[in-house]
């Protein structure tokens, strides 16, 4: 006889895939639009927002139904990293959506003559969620653990850029409106990072058991008194 | 329970130090060399597949497994240090220390409710009617009774409902003041919001008591334990912290029951 | 559902119901042809010389079987003073305490010993008792009714207590109550109607015993003074009476034989008061008149909550 209740996990981690696959590529299609000034590209990208916001209505929903079941060990784990990963992809498909608006704005303007990194910045935080989410499928906590530290380097990166951008934005305020653009699609990225960072710790979680956000914030850490 | 052959106490933290503990039937295992720590004050889940020997291993805590014939243990159980098992203990004065409710409850139908609740008193020589009026109502209430029968302490106490009387069964066996209370799937025969009661009563009991408690429901002892013993054909598998046993196991044998792969 | 198989079946659902009252009637027809034999023949001798005047010598008329009466009384007491302790310890001891062999073999005995013939009991007692006494006693009589109720006494009670769940017994353990307290105050007080119901119908039964009597008690037309005096008792007199040539003899017989049936049927109607006891219905079925199926029958635990 079937496990029924093995099979509702087995369907939420599939639909979980699926969002984060979608997310993956909503990403990809918006740094390519905004690379290549396309239009339409990224106007697409912004229609199929809804479609990874209602994976996550989906997914909390499924987990939530789970949940009644009252799972525990791994299972329960499973469930709530879910709920996490869910969230999480639901914000990166958001920030993919407004590197795309800013993509469209300045595919109807003349391309600003700077050498900028973003490609770079681009490709690391495309790098990190493509690695959160082999991590996932392949429960490989290690790689998760091994994620968490680039995050810093993307926002070192995103600094850079930041400080390059306001340079320029100083020195040619014509381009003023063109560079805003530029940076808030490199926050988008930076925060894109954030959020892969974030579904690295929850695979440790799953695998592990171990909760290790936010522990390299704090240098002494005080636990909260009850 | 004073006797020359007692050792000192240990650490009060412990009440009840089980160590290699093998139980028999015949020629037959029921329990092979286990070993854990019963904590004062708290409450501790033993849980398994059927068959496992949770309920022997509950019963050997008031060496209740001797009323079956053929039985033999090995190993000791120390209660608050003093050994359970040595020579000139008598089971009696281990029974008055370690109590015992059982799954189908069983108020005497001879007696009435006060009479129940003062039948263990009563039979060991205690007269002194203040006294057992005394214990009745502190029992009562202990057992979240008190208000629902205080006004027929004198009817049949076979005329209540089966929550109740399971509660009563609490209640009678708090009287006589043991300091740990063994409790074999206490709320198995009843209904939801019975059950609920039971349970709620078990986390409030561990401010006086030490509660142990067998359960073949797994989210009773997710919701009303401090710790779990998980046991699997006679042998401890795993023992620790509930929140750990139901989130993170160390064993996989645990891991695999826990999440329903087997039992 | 055609109509003439409708119609057959509801034939057939008549006739076994005519059939199966017939059978209940012829049952209890016997038992109404004695009391109502009984009562024609000696219903007219009962009167209050029957009760309260010796029996006159032959010859004369009246008198009645005031010594026979209060003889039956006395035996059957005095029986009982072995009977019952001797019957409900060997219960208790069977029930409580488990030796199985041992056990097993006292059951079988028992089991013997009641299907012996209550002829062959006096017999024994005469041999054992009354020879060496040199004389027919009371106490002869009454040992060997008090003989014969050990068996019947010891395997009701044993079954009765039986019936006592063993979760009481666990309970009352695990409170700390010693072993032999927990035995009286909690099984044997749980099982106490039923006790008490075995030995009423162990009762009942040697109170009409009247072979084993002619042995030991012997009949006596007087008063009894002493203990190892012989003592008149109803069947005794029942019997010496009917076989008499005397027709006022033998009116008294069937008067005799009348009180002798009420005293039986008073016996179990008490049985009968005690059982219908609403709380507590640990009597098994078997011990009352008419059943035949020992069920386990447990004490009802009230509404849900």
């Amino acid at each position: 006889m079937d496990n029924h209740f093995e099979m509702g996990l087995e369907d939420l981690r599939q639909k979980l895939l699926l969002m984060a696959s979608r997310a993956e590529t909503a990403v990809n299609d918006a740094v390519q639009a905004l690379m290549q000034r396309h239009y339409e590209l990224a106007m697409k990208v912004r229609a199929d927002d809804d479609i990874i916001d209602q994976f996550e209505m989906e997914i909390d929903e499924m987990a939530l139904q789970l949940l009644t079941k009252a799972p525990l060990a791994s299972n329960l784990r499973l469930v709530t990293v879910a709920m996490k990963v869910s969230q999480n992809l639901e914000r990166i498909g958001d920030e993919a959506t407004k590197i795309a608006k800013r993509a469209c704005d300045l595919s109807q303007e003349p391309p600003v003559k700077l050498v900028l990194d973003l490609p770079r910045l681009a490709g690391m935080a495309l790098a990190m969620v493509k690695d959160a989410l082999d991590a996932f499928v392949q429960r490989d906590s290690a790689a998760a653990r091994a994620l968490v530290p680039r995050d810093r380097e993307v926002d070192a990166v995103n600094r850079e850029m930041h400080a390059a951008l306001t340079r320029h934005m100083m020195e040619h305020p014509d381009t003023i409106s063109r560079c805003l653009h530029w940076i808030v699609a490199a926050k988008s990225l930076e925060r894109i990072a954030d959020h892969a960072k974030n579904i690295a710790e929850e695979v440790v979680y799953l695998c592990e058991a171990q909760d290790i956000r936010h522990h390299l914030k704090k240098t002494a850490a005080v636990p909260l008194r009850p | 329970m004073s006797n020359p052959h007692m050792e000192p106490q240990t650490d009060p933290r412990i009440a009840l130090a089980v160590r290699g503990l093998s139980i028999f039937f015949g020629r037959q295992a029921v329990l092979k060399n286990v070993t854990l720590d019963v904590a004062a004050h708290a409450v501790t889940a033993i849980i398994g597949p059927s068959g496992c020997g949770k309920s022997t291993l509950l019963r050997a805590l008031n060496r209740m497994h001797e009323l079956n014939p053929g039985a033999r243990m090995e190993g000791e159980i120390r209660l608050f240090g003093e050994n359970i098992y040595s020579r000139g203990v008598e089971p009696v004065a281990v029974r008055r220390r370690v109590g015992m409710v059982f799954q189908k409850s069983n108020p005497f139908p001879t007696l009435s409710i006060a009479g129940n609740i003062t039948v263990g008193l009563r039979l060991n020589g205690v007269r002194d009617k203040r006294l057992l009026a005394e214990r009745t109502e502190e029992s009562l209430r202990m057992a979240a009774l008190w208000d629902e029968v205080k006004d027929r302490l004198h009817a049949p106490a076979i005329s209540l409902s089966g929550g109740q009387q399971q509660r009563l069964c609490i209640a009678r066996a708090l009287a006589v003041q043991p300091e740990v209370l063994l409790m074999d799937e206490p709320a198995s025969a009843l209904d939801p919001l019975a059950t609920q009661k039971i349970e709620d009563l078990i986390v409030e009991l561990k401010k006086d008591y030490t509660v142990v408690i067998v359960t073949h429901n797994m989210q009773q002892a997710a919701r009303a334990s401090d710790f779990t013993a998980f046991l699997y054909l006679g042998e401890l598998v795993e023992f620790g912290p509930t929140t750990k046993m139901f989130t993170n196991p160390s064993q996989q044998r645990t891991e695999d029951y826990v999440t329903g792969r087997f039992g | 559902m055609t109509a003439p198989n409708h119609r057959w079946r509801k034939a057939k659902n008549v006739l076994m119901q005519a059939l199966a009252l017939l059978c209940a009637v012829l049952v209890i027809l016997p038992l109404l042809l004695v009391f109502f034999h009984l009562l024609s023949q000696g219903a007219s001798s009962i009167n209050w010389a029957f009760f309260t005047q010796l029996p006159k010598p032959v010859g004369e008329v009246g008198g009645g079987m005031a010594n026979a009466i209060a003889g039956t009384f006395i035996l059957i007491s005095l029986a009982s003073l072995l009977g019952v302790p001797v019957g409900v310890l060997g219960g208790v001891f069977l029930s409580e305490y488990s030796h199985r062999r041992l056990n097993r073999w006292i059951r079988f005995t028992a089991d013997v010993v009641n299907g012996v013939p209550s002829i062959t009991w006096g017999m024994v007692v005469y041999g054992l008792v009354v020879v060496p006494m040199k004389g027919f006693s009371t106490l002869a009589g009454a040992l060997v009714l008090g003989l014969m109720m050990i068996p019947l006494i010891m395997r009701t009670t044993e079954e009765v207590l039986r019936l006592v769940p063993n979760g009481y017994r666990e309970a009352a353990l695990a409170l700390g109550i010693a072993h032999w307290r927990m035995i009286t105050q909690i099984v044997i007080r749980t099982a106490m109607k039923g006790i008490v119901t075995g030995v009423l119908l162990a009762l009942a039964r040697v109170a009409g015993e009247t072979a084993p009597l002619l042995f030991t008690a012997f009949g006596n037309a007087y008063w009894t003074h002493r203990l190892t005096e012989p003592i008149a008792a109803l069947p005794l007199q029942i019997f010496n009476y009917a076989i008499s040539p005397y027709d006022d003899w033998h009116r008294q017989a069937w008067a005799g034989a009348l009180i002798l049936i009420f005293l039986v049927s008073l016996i179990n109607l008490g049985v009968r008061v005690l059982t219908r006891d609403r709380f507590s219905r640990t009597v098994p079925q078997i011990l009352l008149p008419g059943h035949h199926v020992a069920n386990n029958v447990q004490p009802p635990h009230g509404t849900t909550d």
